[in-house]
């Protein structure tokens, strides 16, 4: 071994090359790796079949044939002319109005609730949850019997209480089955709502909510003119989540009602399943389930200025 | 305009009792300021009278008349301002200073004049229009007393309202306040850690530690005639000194107090003044412009350890050099006595 000078100078004194950065170090890069996935899963699983639908509503073609005709307008001109289509349009739109509008009110009630603290909160926080965990078709078999003919819960409780003197055939009905398939929507949305409106209701400045009760506004007054403006922002989001849930569902009508009585209950993706596979008219099928779009795309625009619009306070 | 009379007032939290058996009574018309170190139970009290806590035990009375029962915050008669000011981010300002107005359904012709007026006398008219973000720091404060102001509370509640503000508005937005109550003459409780906004605001400050108030008194008293070594140490920066005396002059176990402005150079004081002197060693010395802090040791008394302070003013130049002794005295007048195991004062 020799003994290096001590005048040498000690190795570390070389400009040591840098430790070279690494692919974590590289944001646009990883972002990009990380972003694939998701995006590889968007196209495949819905930026395709969305493509192939518009074109198939432009067509001809039928389940069983590999014949793919250029129908231009046909099957849209078909559709509106075709007065089970309209119903079904209206009652989408019925549908989706009518079970939002329960929605807002229920979650909003909820939400007052669940800010407070009592006893077993917690299990009912998990109850409330239960409806969006469960499979739409399993609940909508519970929902069917609800509405049963014979075995309503609902018509033998109002029995029971005087109520009811007559009888409800709830599923029969076209009104009431629609009402039914508006029920059973809300109840759908409305622990998911609940969750994002209770989000947004301790978002807002405790302090805000004492100045107002100090100022002397009692409980209605807080909750109109203070708590419901600063929620709008959240509660529009929870509301376009809702709408897009609802409008875009087949599962509920098709289990509940199968769009009867006499077709008075489809909604436009029922029909468009009816049409489109059952009936193997793709062409039309696809036309009656992107007719949606146009509609579902203005209401998510009006949604989202509306809540940019009145975001306020929190900078 | 009314008085607040708070009797033996305990609120509890969890295992803590946040306020703990406090009387105070609040004049007519009084500035009153409850100083406190966090956590000491100040803004409890606050909120105890404007209806936002309910008391575990004691009583409260505005106005001659029992409130802590079941009188709602909104038949109270007390207006409060917020630290955060709590402005309604989605109301205009003039819609903002209408609101309790509007919430005690006044008519809709007086809502208009009322808050022009209180606008007015505030200097914000220019402001009705705009949205509280929209505004500065020192205009959201002063539409948070003018929303407080508009319906003539007979109590007004201010919680820390000037924390938020820089260093130099705070000042000025002091003297705002100071003016605007004694204009309104309204019955007014501020709750503060800040002790020179206490000094500088009260009429009388109550000093405020572990839920208990330990003294009440003008500022003046307050400051120069503690009743305890917490008020003592609380008030005045720097702190008062305190020594503890073990040379057998005193009773065992006493705590000799002098603020550092009264520990000046035997030099300094009049021949004739009788003063009580100590070696005093100068460990560091600050510069601060207008007064020079002292930082050192009495290495002549029993336990030379801790270190003791001497404020000289820009008026005494004489030098002093780190490192060096120097004999340093306090006017008896200015000493005070403590128990040091109770930190209650000894008097005569």
């Amino acid at each position: 071994m020799t003994r290096r000078e001590p005048a040498d100078p000690p190795a570390s004194a070389q400009p040591a090359l840098l430790a070279r950065g690494t692919l974590a170090d590289r944001g646009e890069l990883l972002g990009g790796l990380m972003l694939a996935p998701a995006l590889a899963y968007v196209a495949l699983l819905a930026g395709i079949p969305f493509l192939l639908a518009i074109a198939l509503s432009f067509s001809d073609a039928t389940a069983g044939s590999l014949r793919f005709g250029w129908a231009g307008l046909r099957n849209y001109a078909a559709i509106l002319s075709d007065p089970v289509f309209r119903r079904a349009l209206w009652n989408t739109i019925v549908v989706t109005v009518g079970s939002q509008a329960l929605v807002i009110v229920l979650a909003t009630a909820a939400a007052q609730v669940f800010r407070a603290s009592f006893p077993g909160k917690r299990v009912a926080r998990f109850v409330l949850l239960l409806p969006w965990a469960v499979p739409v078709s399993l609940a909508a078999i519970a929902w069917e019997w609800i509405f049963d003919s014979t075995f309503s819960v609902i018509n033998w409780t109002l029995k029971a209480a005087g109520l009811l003197h007559g009888w409800l055939y709830w599923l029969g009905e076209p009104t009431l089955a629609l009402l039914a398939v508006i029920i059973v929507q809300a109840w759908r949305i409305f622990p998911f709502a609940t969750v994002i409106v209770l989000a947004g209701l301790t978002s807002i400045p405790q302090e805000i909510l004492e100045a107002a009760t100090v100022d002397g506004a009692g409980f209605w007054r807080r909750l109109f003119q203070i708590e419901l403006p600063l929620l709008l922002p959240v509660t529009s989001v929870a509301v376009l989540f809702g709408t897009v849930y609802t409008a875009t569902d087949l599962g509920v009508v098709y289990v509940l009602t199968g769009g009867g009585p006499a077709n008075s209950t489809h909604v436009l993706p029922t029909l468009a399943f009816q049409r489109g596979i059952l009936g193997a008219d793709l062409g039309q099928g696809a036309a009656i389930a992107v007719f949606l779009l146009p509609l579902l795309l203005v209401v998510a625009i009006l949604m989202l200025r509306l809540a940019r619009h009145t975001e306020v306070g929190v900078r | 305009m009314a008085s607040v009379e708070i009797r033996n007032l305990r609120k509890k939290f969890g295992s803590v009792w946040a306020v703990d058996g406090v009387d105070l009574t609040i004049r007519d018309g009084e500035f009153l300021v409850l100083l406190g170190p966090s956590g000491c139970g100040k803004t409890t009290l606050l909120r105890s009278i404007a209806g936002l806590e309910r008391p575990s035990a004691g009583e409260i009375l505005i106005g001659g008349q029992r409130v802590d029962e079941d009188v709602p915050p909104r038949h109270r008669g007390i207006a409060m301002v917020f630290q955060s000011y709590a402005l309604y981010p989605h109301r205009t300002v003039f819609e903002n200073i209408a609101f309790p107005l509007r919430a005690a359904h006044a008519p809709r012709r007086n809502i208009e004049e009322k808050v022009r007026w209180a606008a007015g006398v505030f200097g914000i008219s220019a402001y009705l229009d705009r949205y509280p973000r929209q505004l500065s720091g020192g205009e959201r404060q002063r539409v948070a007393l003018c929303r407080a102001l508009v319906r003539d509370p007979k109590v007004l509640l201010l919680d820390e309202p000037l924390a938020n503000l820089d260093a130099k508005l705070r000042n000025t937005a002091r003297d705002e306040l100071k003016r605007f109550q004694r204009q309104i003459g309204t019955t007014t409780v501020y709750v503060t850690h800040d002790q020179i906004e206490a000094m500088g605001l009260g009429d009388r400050v109550a000093i405020m530690d572990r839920g208990k108030v330990r003294q009440l008194g003008t500022p003046q008293r307050v400051y120069e005639d503690p009743d305890d070594t917490f008020v003592a140490t609380f008030v005045g920066q720097p702190p008062m000194n305190l020594l503890r005396l073990c040379d057998g002059a005193g009773p065992p176990g006493t705590l000799l107090g002098f603020r550092p402005e009264h520990f000046l150079p035997r030099a300094v004081l009049r021949a004739a003044e009788d003063a009580r002197s100590f070696r005093f060693h100068v460990r560091r010395v600050e510069y601060l412009g207008s007064d020079r802090y002292l930082y050192g040791t009495l290495p002549d008394q029993c336990d030379p350890s801790p270190t003791f302070i001497a404020k000289l003013p820009a008026t005494i130049g004489t030098p002093v050099l780190e490192g060096e002794a120097y004999e340093f005295a306090v006017p008896v007048r200015a000493l005070c006595y403590f128990d040091s195991t109770s930190g209650l004062r000894r008097r005569g």
